[in-house]
C-alpha cells in the first residue's frame, strides 16, 4: 500500500487512521445496523400487509389468469345493441361535468372573496372558511353523490350536485390564493380616487384575477369530465352506470367499447379547454 | 390635431365595440351549452325545487345529534360523542386497513412507474419505439380511472382489498410514471456523460447519474400521490374492493344516518392528518436535496 508521501504503511496505521476519522472508511457500523433495521422492519411491513390482504401467489396468479381471460373477451371491442344509451350516458357525462363546474366555479368567487387575507380581514373567519374548505376537500366525489342519491333519487342531478359540491370548497381556496396574489396598486389607486369596497373589487382586483379564475375553472372542467364518468357506477346518472351494468353482466366486449370511448372523450375534451384557454388567457 | 383625436377616439370605439360583440358571442355560447347541458342533466327547477327540501332533511338527518350537557358521557347515553362514535374501534381498524392499501398501492404503483419511466424518458439514448411504447402504457393506464379497474379486477382477484390495491396501483404506476419520466428529461447531463465515457454501462448511468440526481422529486412525487390514493382508497369500497368505502357504501345504504356523518368525519381527519405529515416530509426532502 503506497501512501501520497512515497512509503509504505507502517503496520497499525491503517488502524490508527480508521480509529481517527471512521467516517471516511465507508460507513460506521451503527449506520450500517439502521440501514439493516430499516431493511428488515420494511420487508416486515411488506409481508405483514401482504398476508393480511391475501395476496399469495396462488390466488394473484389465478387473478392475472381471469384477467387474462377477460382481455381475451374483450377483443374485439364492440358497441352491442345499446349504443345509443351508451352515447346518451355519455353525452350525460359530459353535460353534469359542464354543469357542475360552471355551479361551482360561480358559487366560488364570492366565497373566494371571503377567504381572501387582503380582503377579509378577520383573521379568526378567514381561518375557520379556510379549514371548512380543507374539511371539504378530504370529501371524494363519489361519496358525494352517494349521498345525493339518497337525497334527490338516482339520475344525473345527483352526479352535477356531487361535482359541484366537492369543487366549490376547492376552487373558493385557488380562487382566495389567487386574489391575495394580486397586485394591490390598481385596488389602491381605486380606493384613492374615492372608489367604494365594492368598486375596489370589481375594477381592482377581479379584472386581474379572472384570467385565472378561468384557468382554474376550465382545468376542473376537465378533471372533472373524467370522474363524471365514474359517477353513475353509485348511480348518479352518466356513462359510468352504463359499464358498471355492463360488467356485472360480463359483457366485456361492450365494456372494452365503453372504456375506449371515455378515453377518447376525455382526450377530446382536454384539448377542446386548451384551445379555449390559449383563447381566452394567451399563451403561458 | 384635434383629427389625429378624433381618430383615435374612433379606433378605441371600434376597438371597444369589438371586444364587446366578442365578449357578448363568448357568453351567448356558454349560456346555450349551459341551457343543453341543463337539459340533458335532467336540472330542472321542477327538480331542483322538489330535491331542495329533501337535500337539507338529508344532511339534517345525517348531523349528530349532540348535546353539550352529555357531550363527554359514555356509549349509552343519546348525545354524546362516545355514542356517536360507538363503533370506533372496528372504523379505527378499517381506516388503517384503508391507509394500509393506499401505502402498498403507492409503492408497488411506484415501482412499476420506477421501471417504465427510464424507457420513457427521451434523453436515455433508448431507440424511438422504446420510448413510445412506454409513454402509450403510461397514457393508458393513466386515463382509465381506478374504479373502472377495480371493478373489473373484482371479477378476477375476486371482492376484496387485494382487487383495490392492484386497481390503484395501476392508476397509479400511468400518473406517477409521466411525472418520474419527466422529471428524468429536466436533469443535468453530465453526470450521465462521466459515467458513460468512464466506460459505465447504460444501468449503470441510471443507477450513478440519473437516480441520484431526480430521486428528491420522485420521492415527494411518490408521497403527494400517497395522499390522492388515501382519498381514492377510502371509496374504492364502494365497488366491493376493499377499505373503509365498503362499510361507508352499507350506512349510506342502510340509511344509518349519524353513522354516515361519523364515518365521513373520520376519513376528513385521517387526511388531512397524512396530508400534514407528508407536506412536512417533502419539505424536508427537498432542503435536504438543495
Amino acid at each position: 500500500m503506497i501512501n501520497p508521501g512515497g512509503h509504505l504503511l507502517r503496520p497499525g496505521e491503517v488502524a490508527a487512521w480508521r480509529a481517527r476519522m471512521p467516517a471516511a472508511f465507508g460507513p460506521t457500523g451503527s449506520a450500517r445496523a439502521w440501514k439493516w433495521l430499516a431493511g428488515f422492519a420494511f420487508l416486515a411491513w411488506l409481508i405483514a400487509t401482504l398476508w393480511w390482504f391475501g395476496a399469495s401467489p396462488q390466488r394473484l396468479w389465478n387473478g392475472l389468469w381471469g384477467l387474462g381471460v377477460i382481455i381475451r373477451q374483450m377483443i374485439p371491442p364492440s358497441p352491442g345493441e345499446q349504443w345509443v344509451e351508451i352515447l346518451k350516458g355519455l353525452a350525460e357525462s359530459i353535460a353534469m361535468a359542464f354543469l357542475g363546474t360552471s355551479i361551482a366555479a360561480v358559487i366560488a368567487i364570492p366565497l373566494g372573496f371571503l377567504g381572501a387575507r387582503n380582503v377579509a380581514t378577520n383573521m379568526l373567519f378567514r381561518f375557520s372558511l379556510r379549514r371548512v374548505f380543507d374539511g371539504f376537500r378530504g370529501v371524494d366525489q363519489l361519496i358525494w353523490a352517494l349521498a345525493y342519491v339518497r337525497a334527490v333519487g338516482l339520475g344525473p342531478l345527483a352526479g352535477v350536485l356531487a361535482i359541484a359540491t366537492a369543487d366549490i370548497a376547492v376552487l373558493a381556496k385557488l380562487y382566495a390564493e389567487a386574489i391575495e396574489n394580486a397586485e394591490k396598486k390598481q385596488a389602491e389607486g381605486i380606493a384613492a380616487a374615492g372608489g367604494s369596497p365594492t368598486l375596489v373589487m370589481r375594477f381592482g382586483i377581479l379584472p386581474q384575477v379572472a384570467p385565472i379564475m378561468l384557468g382554474h375553472a376550465l382545468y376542473f372542467f376537465e378533471s372533472n369530465t373524467r370522474s363524471a364518468t365514474i359517477l353513475g357506477v353509485v348511480g348518479a346518472g352518466g356513462i359510468g352506470l352504463q359499464i358498471a351494468e355492463r360488467i356485472r353482466v360480463r359483457y366485456w366486449d361492450e365494456v372494452a367499447f365503453i372504456i375506449i370511448l371515455m378515453v377518447v372523450t376525455v382526450m377530446v375534451i382536454d384539448w377542446i379547454s386548451g384551445k379555449v384557454r390559449r383563447r381566452l388567457i394567451g399563451e403561458r | 390635431m384635434t383629427g389625429a383625436i378624433a381618430a383615435q377616439e374612433a379606433a378605441f370605439l371600434s376597438l371597444r365595440r369589438q371586444r364587446r360583440v366578442a365578449t357578448l358571442l363568448g357568453v351567448a355560447i356558454f349560456l346555450a351549452c349551459l341551457i343543453v347541458a341543463g337539459w340533458v342533466s335532467e336540472f330542472h327547477p321542477a327538480t331542483l325545487a322538489a330535491g331542495a327540501p329533501r337535500i337539507g332533511e338529508y344532511f339534517y338527518r345525517i348531523a349528530p345529534s349532540l348535546e353539550w350537557s352529555k357531550l363527554f358521557s359514555g356509549v349509552t347515553t343519546e348525545g354524546s360523542l362516545a355514542f356517536w362514535f360507538y363503533r370506533l374501534d372496528k372504523w379505527g381498524l378499517l381506516l388503517f386497513e384503508t391507509a394500509q392499501m393506499a401505502a402498498l398501492a403507492t409503492l408497488m404503483g411506484a415501482v412499476a412507474a420506477l421501471l417504465l419511466a427510464f424507457p420513457a424518458a427521451k434523453n436515455l439514448g433508448l431507440p424511438g419505439w422504446a420510448h413510445n411504447l412506454a409513454r402509450r402504457v403510461l397514457e393508458a393506464t393513466r386515463t382509465v380511472p381506478e374504479i373502472v379497474f377495480a371493478l373489473i379486477f373484482v371479477w378476477a382477484f375476486g371482492v376484496g382489498a387485494l382487487a383495490g390495491i392492484l386497481a390503484i396501483a395501476l392508476h397509479t404506476a400511468g400518473a406517477l410514471g409521466k411525472l418520474f419520466a419527466d422529471a428524468m428529461e429536466n436533469i443535468e447531463m453530465r453526470p450521465w456523460e462521466g459515467v458513460r465515457a468512464a466506460g459505465g454501462s447504460w444501468y449503470q448511468a441510471c443507477r450513478y447519474a440519473v437516480l441520484p440526481a431526480s430521486a428528491p422529486d420522485l420521492l415527494s412525487y411518490a408521497m403527494l400521490r400517497f395522499e390522492i390514493n388515501l382519498r381514492s382508497a377510502s371509496v374504492i369500497g364502494f365497488v366491493g374492493a376493499g377499505g373503509i368505502g365498503e362499510e361507508l357504501y352499507n350506512v349510506i345504504s342502510f340509511n344509518y344516518y349519524e353513522e354516515i356523518s361519523a364515518i365521513i368525519l373520520l376519513i376528513i381527519l385521517a387526511v388531512m392528518a397524512i396530508d400534514l405529515l407528508s407536506e412536512r416530509l417533502r419539505r424536508r426532502i427537498i432542503e435536504a436535496a438543495s
